[in-house]
């Protein structure tokens, strides 16, 4: 139910409808294991943490690929349905540019503002850094869990 | 009359495995010098301690990790894919082999391979007489 022309909600459908393009493309040309340097973050303004987002009957689950994170940078806040991963990856410290062989890993801050299907329990929220993935477990909220009602039969 | 058959000798060649059949990732990794030696810095995420395999085999340095997702159940929405993981490097003659060491935290693995005593820069003083 749209009552007006909102030039801001096309932009944003826009946007969307073109990042679906690019992802169906960059699957179908990219899918060899050499092109997945995915999680490389800094080195350019690309989406970073990759997320894997997963959903049961109570919680909504997003995994964030996101190695080495100084543990104590990581902030995570939530608003609603959209969750906020804000953190650092330290730079390797106390080497001069001309001892690297290679230099692959990025390094830097982020930030990255995920939209949720559902609205969530802000203050249930659980979040879990282990191995270099975070794992966020965020219950879903009363008002968005399915209620069962009865029919009764005369 | 009895047959007889001769075996053929059959040199098998001794050349390590540089190649993996299945899917695996390229791991991005750091590589920096000092006096001491070199070090490798890779990002494994997923990975846990256990399941990190480093091999040296015929100057070839190998790095092997298994990632296991946290998740039990299969995700809505994929923006990536956990495969293990597989990157060889060659060594050069001057990386003592018996002293590698590794160490693995938050998903990153660092290789530490310190160079021969030999192949060390040595200080000479110069004396002015």
């Amino acid at each position: 139910m749209r009552r007006w022309w909102d030039p801001i909600q096309e932009l944003e459908q826009l946007k969307r409808e073109m990042d679906e393009i690019f992802r169906a493309f960059s699957e179908d040309v990219f899918d060899i294991p050499s092109f997945r340097f995915s999680f490389l973050p800094g080195v350019s303004a690309r989406t970073y943490p990759l997320v894997n987002i997963a959903e049961d009957k109570d919680n909504v689950y997003v995994e964030a690929l996101a190695p080495g994170i100084a543990p104590e940078s990581l902030e995570v806040s939530v608003l609603n349905n959209t969750v906020r991963i804000a953190g650092e990856k330290p730079a390797v410290k106390d080497v001069k540019p001309e001892a690297f062989h290679r230099s692959e890993r990025g390094a830097g801050k982020f930030i990255r503002t995920i939209s949720l299907p559902v609205e969530v329990d802000a203050d249930k929220v659980k979040a879990e850094y282990k191995n270099g993935i975070l794992l966020l477990t965020l219950p879903k909220a009363e008002s968005a869990k399915p209620k069962q009602i009865a029919i009764s039969v005369n | 009359m009895k047959e007889t058959t001769i075996p053929v000798k059959t040199q098998s060649k001794q050349v390590p495995d540089t190649r993996d059949s299945s899917k695996t990732l390229r791991p991005p990794v750091d590589i920096f010098e000092s006096p001491e030696g070199l070090t490798v810095i890779a990002d494994l995420p997923g990975v846990h301690k256990e399941d990190v395999q480093i091999q040296v085999e015929n100057d070839i340095l190998t790095i092997k990790a298994v990632a296991k997702s946290q998740l039990t159940i299969d995700p809505t929405y994929r923006e990536f894919e956990l495969y293990p993981y597989f990157r060889q490097f060659q060594l050069s003659d001057k990386t003592d082999q018996e002293k590698i060491k590794a160490e693995m935290k938050n998903g990153v693995l660092i290789i530490h391979l310190p160079k021969k005593e030999s192949a060390k820069p040595k200080q000479i003083s110069v004396t002015v007489s």
